[in-house]
C-alpha cells in the first residue's frame, strides 16, 4: 500500500477527504456523516396546498431536485425531511404531526411558504398560523409560493445547517 | 398505495376481507389533502366516503370583512393550478355587480391568459394522472412545457403561481412584444409536443387498461351529479360556458368544443388533450387580433400600477385615490345578488355575492367544480377496484385548495 501523503487526498468537506483509488474517507465520524446526510435529503411527498405545485416543480426536469440527492420518498418511514408546503389547516395539523412522528432521527423540517412560516394572508379561525407552532422548524423559505429556486436555496441552507451539526444522533433536547 | 392507508376497525373471525380504511390525507395519488374512507370487500370497494375539508382556509368568511379589490388576491390561491381562470371569474361577477365595461384589449387580454392557465391546468392534470397511474415520463414532459408558461406569467405580471393579474374593470399590465414573441414560439411549437404524449400513452397498453372503461359516467347520471367542464364533456354533454354564455372575448375568437362519447376515464382524458388543441387554436387568434386601445376602463376602481413615461412621476401630485376609498364611495353600488360562472379547466366556476350596497360583498359564495366532482366519487368508486379509484380521482381532476375554500 505504501505511505500516504497528505497532500494527495483530495478534500470533499472541512475536514473530511477522500482517498483516491481506494474509496476511503478520512475524517472525523460526525464529519463524514454529516456529509452523507447532507447528500441525501429524503423528503416525504406531502403536498399541503399551493406550494406543493412549486415542490413538484422543483423535482420535475427543471430544476432536478436528484442531482443534490433529494429524493421525494412516499412513506415518513423512509423519509429524513418533512416540507410544509402549503397552508396548514387545524383539521390537518394532527396529521402533519403524526407524520412528522413516523419519521426516523435525525429529522428536519421545512417551512415553505408565507403560510406554513406565519399563516400567510389567512388569518383565520381555521388555519395554524405557522408550522413553528406545533413543529420544530429548520429552515423557513418565505414567498406566496416561492420560487423553485427558493426551495433550492432552503434545501442548500439545509445542508448547510447539517454539516454544522455536532453529532447528532437522537433527538437534540 | 397501501402505505399510507391504516386499519381503522378490526373486523371479526370468518370476515377477514372485509375492511375498512382511510386513504388518505397524506396519499401521493389524492391531489392534495383528500380524505376517502373505504369500506371494502378484498379489493373491491363496497363504499367510498369522500372527506374534505382539511385544507379549509376560510375564503368565504375573509371575504366579508375585505372590500372587492382586497379579495381578489384570495381567488388565486383557490385553484392556484390555474389561478388567472379564478381571477378573471372574479373579476367577471364583481364587474357585473359594478357595472363596470371593460376595454377590448382588456377582455382579449383575459382570454389569452385564462387559455395560458387553461392549458397549463390540464398538463398538470395529466402529469398527475399519468404519475398516479405510473407513468412516470408524462410527467416530466408535461412540467417542461408548463414551465414555459408560467415563466411567461412571471414575465406578464410578476408571479408564477398567483398572479392576480385582473383588475376590476381591465388587467394590471399590458403584454410586451417580447412577451407576444415568446407566446407565438409557444404556440406553433405546442401541437408538437401533444402529439409527444400521445406517443407516450395515446396507445399503450398499461394506459388503455386503466383507463378504458374505468369510471363510466353516462350523460343522465353525469348531469345528475352536477358534473362540468371537460368530465362531463366527456360524457358527451355538450355544455361549455365559453360557447354558451361568453365571457371575456369568448364570443369574439373560434373554437370547438369536443365531446366524447363513452364517458369513461379515456374519453375524458381523449376531452382535455383536444381542449389543448383548441386553447392553443384560441391563443393563436388572440396573438392575431389583439386589438389596441386602453387595457382598463375609465370608470374602473384604480390600481393598476402607474405608467413611467420617460420622466419621473411629480412628487407633488395629488395622491391617487386609494381603491378602497374608490370602492367605498360608490354610488351605483347595487344591492341585491348575482350569479356569474365562468369555465375553468375543471369546470364551472361560479361566483354567487349578495351586495348589501357596501364596498365588501355581504356573503361570497363560491361554486367550485373540484367540490362537486368530490362528491361524485361515491357514485362513481361503487363497486371498483381500489387501484382504480386512483384513476378516477386523477380523471375527474380535483384541487383541493378550490374544493374547501
Amino acid at each position: 500500500m505504501g505511505q500516504i501523503n497528505k497532500n494527495d487526498l483530495v478534500k470533499i468537506e472541512d475536514g473530511v477527504r477522500f482517498i483516491p483509488g481506494a474509496s476511503a474517507l478520512v475524517g472525523p465520524l460526525n464529519k463524514i456523516i454529516n456529509w452523507g446526510r447532507a447528500g441525501s435529503i429524503w423528503p416525504v411527498t406531502f403536498g399541503l396546498a399551493c406550494c406543493a405545485i412549486e415542490m413538484m416543480v422543483a423535482g420535475a426536469s427543471t430544476n432536478d431536485l436528484d442531482r443534490f440527492g433529494i429524493i421525494f420518498r412516499a412513506s415518513p418511514r423512509q423519509a429524513d425531511c418533512l416540507i410544509l408546503a402549503g397552508t396548514i389547516t387545524k383539521k390537518m395539523a394532527p396529521v402533519i404531526r403524526r407524520v412528522y412522528d413516523q419519521m426516523p432521527e435525525p429529522r428536519y423540517v421545512l417551512a415553505m411558504g408565507s403560510c406554513a412560516c406565519s399563516g400567510g394572508l389567512f388569518d383565520t379561525y381555521a388555519v395554524v398560523q405557522g408550522g413553528d407552532e406545533f413543529l420544530p422548524v429548520d429552515v423557513y423559505i418565505p414567498g406566496c409560493p416561492p420560487r423553485p429556486e427558493a426551495l433550492l436555496q432552503g434545501l442548500i441552507k439545509l445542508q448547510e445547517k447539517i454539516n454544522g451539526e455536532q453529532g447528532r444522533w437522537s433527538q437534540m433536547a | 398505495m397501501s402505505k399510507a392507508m391504516t386499519v381503522d376497525i378490526p373486523v371479526s373471525a370468518g370476515d377477514e376481507d372485509h375492511y375498512r380504511i382511510k386513504m388518505g390525507p397524506q396519499h401521493p395519488a389524492t391531489h392534495g389533502v383528500l380524505r376517502v374512507d373505504l369500506d371494502l370487500q378484498g379489493e373491491t370497494i363496497l363504499e367510498c366516503v369522500p372527506h374534505v375539508g382539511y385544507l379549509h382556509r376560510g375564503f368565504e368568511k375573509l371575504a366579508e370583512h375585505r372590500s372587492y379589490v382586497q379579495n381578489l388576491v384570495l381567488t388565486d390561491r383557490l385553484d392556484y393550478i390555474a389561478a388567472m381562470a379564478n381571477n378573471v371569474g372574479y373579476c367577471e361577477a364583481v364587474e357585473k355587480l359594478l357595472g363596470i365595461e371593460v376595454p377590448l384589449r382588456a377582455r382579449y387580454l383575459r382570454t389569452m391568459v385564462c387559455e395560458m392557465s387553461r392549458i397549463s391546468g390540464h398538463l398538470l392534470g395529466l402529469a398527475t394522472h399519468a404519475l398516479d397511474i405510473g407513468a412516470m415520463t408524462v410527467f416530466l414532459y408535461c412540467f417542461r412545457e408548463r414551465e414555459t408558461l408560467l415563466e411567461l406569467f412571471a414575465e406578464l405580471c410578476g408571479a408564477r403561481l398567483t398572479p392576480t393579474y385582473t383588475r376590476l374593470g381591465g388587467v394590471r399590465q399590458d403584454v410586451t412584444h417580447s412577451i407576444m414573441m415568446k407566446l407565438e414560439r409557444f404556440v406553433n411549437e405546442f401541437p408538437a409536443n401533444i402529439e409527444e404524449y400521445e406517443t407516450l400513452i395515446d396507445t399503450n397498453r398499461i394506459w388503455l387498461m386503466r383507463t378504458v372503461d374505468v369510471g363510466t359516467l353516462s350523460a343522465e347520471d353525469a348531469v345528475s351529479l352536477s358534473i362540468t367542464g371537460p368530465s362531463l364533456r366527456g360524457s358527451g354533454v355538450d355544455y361549455d360556458i365559453r360557447k354558451h354564455f361568453p365571457y371575456a372575448a369568448y364570443d369574439l375568437v373560434d373554437f370547438e368544443v369536443p365531446l366524447g362519447e363513452t364517458g369513461d376515464t379515456y374519453a375524458r382524458y381523449r376531452c382535455r388533450i383536444e381542449e389543448m388543441h383548441q386553447s392553443n387554436h384560441i391563443l393563436r387568434q388572440c396573438i392575431e387580433q389583439m386589438p389596441p386601445g386602453p387595457i382598463i376602463g375609465d370608470d374602473a376602481p384604480d390600481l393598476v400600477m402607474p405608467v413611467k413615461q420617460g420622466r419621473k412621476l411629480e412628487v407633488d401630485a395629488p395622491a391617487r385615490q386609494g381603491l378602497i376609498k374608490l370602492i367605498e364611495d360608490r354610488e351605483t353600488f347595487m344591492e341585491g345578488d348575482i350569479y356569474v360562472p365562468t369555465e375553468v379547466p375543471k369546470g364551472e366556476l361560479g361566483f354567487y355575492f349578495i351586495s348589501d350596497g357596501k364596498g365588501s360583498p355581504y356573503r361570497m359564495h363560491i361554486r367550485s367544480p373540484s367540490f362537486i366532482h368530490i362528491g361524485a366519487l361515491k357514485t362513481m368508486a361503487k363497486g371498483v377496484m381500489v387501484a382504480d379509484l386512483i384513476a378516477i380521482i386523477g380523471t375527474m381532476d380535483v384541487v383541493l385548495g378550490e374544493c374547501d375554500r
